[in-house]
């Protein structure tokens, strides 16, 4: 029998918490040495045998390493053991080659794009030069401004419609509920290029015959509808239903309680769900290549002729095939990249606030 | 106490109405509004491309799909004689590559969800998630340019070491020894692309397989791949099929990024490491510029096809990953 | 067990009194039987728990004797269940969780680095307050499931199969449906399939957290038989909030108490003592009611 008296609480303080299962001094120098070994044996065998380049030494290390600790597992403990040490290396392979991309990219855009960011770059426009002459010369400044103005007039257009539909979900929960998702789900998947050409058909051909920034929002909004209304559905949702119960409790209307209680308590959220629709749609291209058209000089009026884009620049200067063009074309990519990241991460600053309770 | 029985009569339900405030009527019709306006789009889109590209539709027939053309002729006014156009071998090639990019994709994604799912610590979780976040954001032009200056070269290389080793399997010959531009490397980019969609929804999927199965696969002694073979995989296989449908949709629509790296010929081409390829949003894309009036008609039946196809696969990853995985995304 | 025992123990249930609960503990009679598959039983040396900063419990040491029924007792968030966690390695699944102490398994400790835990997993088996067989096999495959996962061999699968749903009370229930979902079955029923897939890698030990709580009096009637009959060939122990199960089916029972600071083990003691005459005044209050 045993028992406990407060004296022995005391002693307390000399017991420190541990992590035994964690891997072990031990058992880290023992890895660090299985890398060491495979890595080694990759070179040689990349030097001695045909297997050549990155890739070659990419596979013979991968093998090794797989070999090895596969091996060190079986013999210690047996066969189970030994296919969770391979499955643990082919996850972490998979992994790697995910990164390998997005930090290619990101690498590239910036050490590729930076020699071209001068002061003019943003104030001048391409009007009185051409994209083969150096990047000192010209800039991007009417590519900015029409990408604002098309990313504002989509979002006019669609923030409303986004937030309406997401409402009608989550407030009204009618029996067009099903479908409406559904439509959502289904809007989000239209490729950007048949955005395009609806609008074209619809509304270029018949009526307007020319390229406008009002034409390519039309085609961004319908492309931006579906990430709003979902995005803005699940910080709806995320409400808790006290609110609009107190709300109707007090005595209020449904639009009045949906309008003054539950709209301002995801505030933070709806914001988030409009900046990642805009992400969504800055960089896009193919619509706006059939109808802003795209054009060299700053022009502010969205409704007449065609307007420049931030993909149209870093499009027409890809194109143009020159050493200075495609410089030019790096140029904008990163300040497209840029624009995004700062995009992105005003979103997640937002998203992380808490929805108020 | 006596034991007579009370009987009950049970009275009838009443009928509880609220009748809406006027204000309120005009909310419900202005949200209702709202959210029906979706299914007027994707209407007037479909309806729309289908006026403009009828009389296409209606002189190929069957044809627009089967035969592999496009070509039409002027006289000297300017005037249409006669057209040919037929899709098939964009179609093919953009089923070709999605289909590729989707069998390279897929592991990489299932592998990295499962990483940050069951393997990864807390910090290193965080970060890939808004990376990986991060890169789903990006703009298909960027990968376009990147795909043609940074992946292509590598692209080819790769192609070549292929067709070195496997040149005897049929999918992988290239007689003409030209390797640029081949629906091998625009699979690679859309694969690149599509990665991130697919861990994404793999990862919710994962992450909600039933903990109390979880923790009484461990408890009788499994290591951990074991416990994702026996709990994950089963949970988790429809919802993962449902993400990799929804990556494939999305390759489908792809246009500028295989833009820049398809070499767009109007000739059906299996072999997937020779240079030549075909795409149906990019075929829109190429011969929108210089197109007349007539030719556009063509363009657009061309984009109904492309958009009814999308909104198939789409329909059918939606109803997987619904059904059997998360909340899906 | 004899209907003479069944019977006496319904006359006792009308009372908590603790002499009530030790004639019932002293009313069981169990033969203690060492065979060597029992092991030597299972030792936990001043464990400690952590859960990030929150020190979670303290220096509990018990020896649990091999072929013995222990019973862990105590009120809500004492810490029960996270120690019966300790002893089998699950406490580490908690990302923030640390531990101290030792737990001796055949004479070593199981926290030790050279250690293959899912071996430990094996010999120390777990059964889980709410059944959880795997859905997406037969019954039959479930019960066989914990020899797939650790990738263990058997010459006679059919005769391990039909040994353990003997063993777990469940055999003549599902002898004509071994094919059946792993999912088509009751509660009670789906517990003592997940007994039975613990039993067939053979474990020394069986830990069991609240097996009963989620069924209902019939069920746990069963299950408290099949505890009685493993008890012969195993080391078992139950948390238990029920304390008149505590006094049915437990050799030895322990009191848990967490006075706001970190759980401890007050008191163990033989059933029939802990309950007739228990030797610290918390023990005596839990007993008989005064709290908890």
């Amino acid at each position: 029998m045993t028992m406990k008296t407060d004296t022995q609480a005391k002693t307390y303080q000399n017991v420190q918490p541990k992590r035994p299962w964690q891997a072990s001094v031990k058992d880290r120098v023992t890895t660090a040495i299985v890398l060491a070994i495979a890595i080694i044996s990759a070179t040689l065998l990349v030097k001695v045998t045909g297997l050549s380049g990155k890739l070659g030494f990419f596979f013979a290390f991968v093998l090794i390493f797989v070999a090895l600790t596969s091996g060190r597992q079986y013999r210690r403990f047996g066969s189970a053991s030994a296919k969770d040490a391979l499955v643990n290396t082919l996850v972490a392979a998979g992994t790697f080659l995910t990164l390998i991309p997005i930090t290619s990219i990101i690498f590239e855009v910036f050490s590729k794009g930076y020699k071209g960011i001068y002061l003019g770059l943003f104030t001048s426009d391409m009007s009185l030069n051409s994209p083969n002459d150096p990047a000192n010369v010209g800039g991007l400044g009417h590519a900015i401004i029409g990408t604002l103005i098309l990313v504002a007039i989509a979002l006019v257009i669609s923030v409303p419609i986004g937030i309406l539909t997401a409402l009608y979900l989550t407030e009204i929960k009618g029996r067009f509920s099903q479908p409406i998702r559904f439509l959502v789900q289904a809007m989000s998947g239209v490729p950007s290029i048949v955005a395009g050409l609806f609008i074209l058909s619809a509304i270029l051909y018949p009526i307007t015959k020319q390229n406008s920034a009002l034409l390519g929002s039309l085609s961004l909004a319908i492309l931006m509808i579906p990430t709003v209304a979902r995005t803005s559905e699940e910080v709806l949702n995320l409400i808790p239903n006290d609110l609009r119960e107190a709300g109707v409790a007090l005595g209020g209307t449904q639009w009045r309680t949906v309008a003054m209680i539950v709209v301002p308590a995801a505030k933070s959220g709806l914001l988030t769900a409009v900046i990642l629709g805009v992400a969504r749609i800055a960089g896009e291209t193919a619509p706006i290549l059939l109808l802003a058209g795209g054009g060299d000089r700053f022009n502010f009026d969205p409704f007449n002729g065609p307007m420049g884009s931030l993909p149209y620049f870093i499009w027409n200067s890809f194109k143009s095939g020159t050493p200075e063009s495609i410089a030019r074309a790096w140029t904008g990519l990163l300040v497209l990249l840029v624009v995004l990241l700062f995009l992105f991460s005003a979103a997640r600053f937002l998203g992380n606030r808490k929805v108020g309770k | 106490m006596s034991t007579t029985e009370t009987t009950y009569v049970i009275p009838e339900k009443r009928e509880l109405t609220t009748k809406p405030r006027f204000s309120d009527k005009v909310f419900r019709g202005v949200v209702t509004g709202g959210g029906l306006s979706s299914l007027l789009i994707l209407g007037l889109i479909f309806g729309f491309l289908l006026y403009q590209g009828f009389d296409i539709l209606k002189s190929q027939g069957f044809d627009f799909i089967t035969t592999s053309r496009w070509d039409i002729a002027y006289d000297e006014a300017g005037n249409v004689l006669s057209s040919d156009f037929g899709l098939s071998s964009m179609l093919i090639g953009t089923i070709l590559c999605s289909f590729i990019a989707v069998l390279i994709a897929v592991p990489i994604s299932v592998a990295t969800a499962l990483y940050l799912t069951f393997y990864a610590p807390q910090w290193i979780k965080k970060s890939m998630v808004t990376i990986i976040d991060l890169m789903a954001a990006f703009p298909s032009i960027l990968f376009g340019i990147w795909a043609y200056f940074i992946l292509m070269p590598s692209g080819v290389y790769w192609a070549k070491l292929i067709n070195h080793y496997l040149g005897f399997i049929p999918l992988f010959e290239n007689k003409d020894r030209y390797f640029q531009g081949s629906p091998f490397i625009a699979s690679l980019i859309l694969a690149v692309m599509i990665i991130p969609i697919i861990t994404s929804i793999s990862r919710e999927i994962f992450s909600q397989a039933p903990l109390d199965r979880i923790q009484a696969a461990y408890a009788l002694g499994a290591t951990r791949w074991a416990m994702i073979k026996a709990v994950v995989i089963p949970h988790g296989r429809n919802g993962v099929i449902g993400g990799a449908m929804l990556g494939l949709g999305r390759a489908m629509g792809e246009t500028v990024a295989v833009y820049t790296v398809l070499n767009i010929v109007f000739a059906i081409n299996w072999k997937i490491l020779f240079g030549v390829g075909g795409n149906v949003a990019s075929l829109i894309l190429t011969k929108f510029g210089e197109a007349s009036a007539y030719e556009i008609k063509g363009l657009m039946a061309a984009g109904l096809v492309l958009f009814v196809l999308t909104l198939m696969v789409n329909f059918a990853s939606d109803q997987l990953v619904r059904r059997f995985g998360g909340s899906g995304k | 067990m004899s209907t003479d025992d069944n019977g006496d123990k319904e006359n006792m249930e009308t009372k908590t009194t603790p002499s009530s609960l030790s004639s019932v503990a002293s009313s069981s009679k169990r033969k203690v039987v060492n065979t060597k598959a029992m092991g030597t039983g299972l030792e936990a040396r001043g464990v400690h728990a952590w859960f990030g900063k929150h020190h979670a419990l303290a220096d509990v040491s018990l020896d649990f004797a091999a072929g013995t029924v222990t019973a862990l007792i105590g009120p809500s968030g004492c810490g029960k269940s996270t120690f019966i966690r300790t002893l089998n390695r699950m406490h580490e699944f908690i990302p923030s969780a640390a531990m101290a102490g030792q737990v001796i398994l055949d004479g070593k400790d199981i926290y030790d680095p050279s250690v293959d835990v899912t071996k430990i997993r094996l010999q120390i088996g777990m059964v889980f307050q709410k059944p959880n067989p795997f859905p997406s096999m037969t019954i039959g495959e479930n019960v066989l499931s914990g020899l797939k996962l650790a990738q263990l061999k058997t010459e006679n699968k059919d005769d391990l199969l039909e040994e353990c749903l003997v063993k777990a009370g469940l055999w003549n229930e599902v002898k004509d449906r071994l094919n059946a979902h792993g999912g088509s079955l009751s509660g009670g029923q789906q517990q003592r399939l997940c007994i039975a897939r613990s039993l067939a890698v053979r474990p020394q030990v069986l830990l069991m957290d609240e097996p009963c709580s989620a069924l209902d009096p019939g069920s746990t009637l069963r299950i408290e038989e099949t505890i009685e009959e493993l008890s012969s060939s195993m080391t078992i122990v139950i948390v238990t909030h029920n304390m008149q199960q505590a006094a049915r089916v437990s050799d030895y029972t322990a009191f848990f108490l967490s006075d706001g600071g970190p759980g401890q083990m007050i008191e163990m003691a033989p059933t029939n003592e802990i309950f007739a005459r228990p030797r610290d005044k918390r023990t005596e209050n839990y007993v008989t009611g005064r709290f908890g």
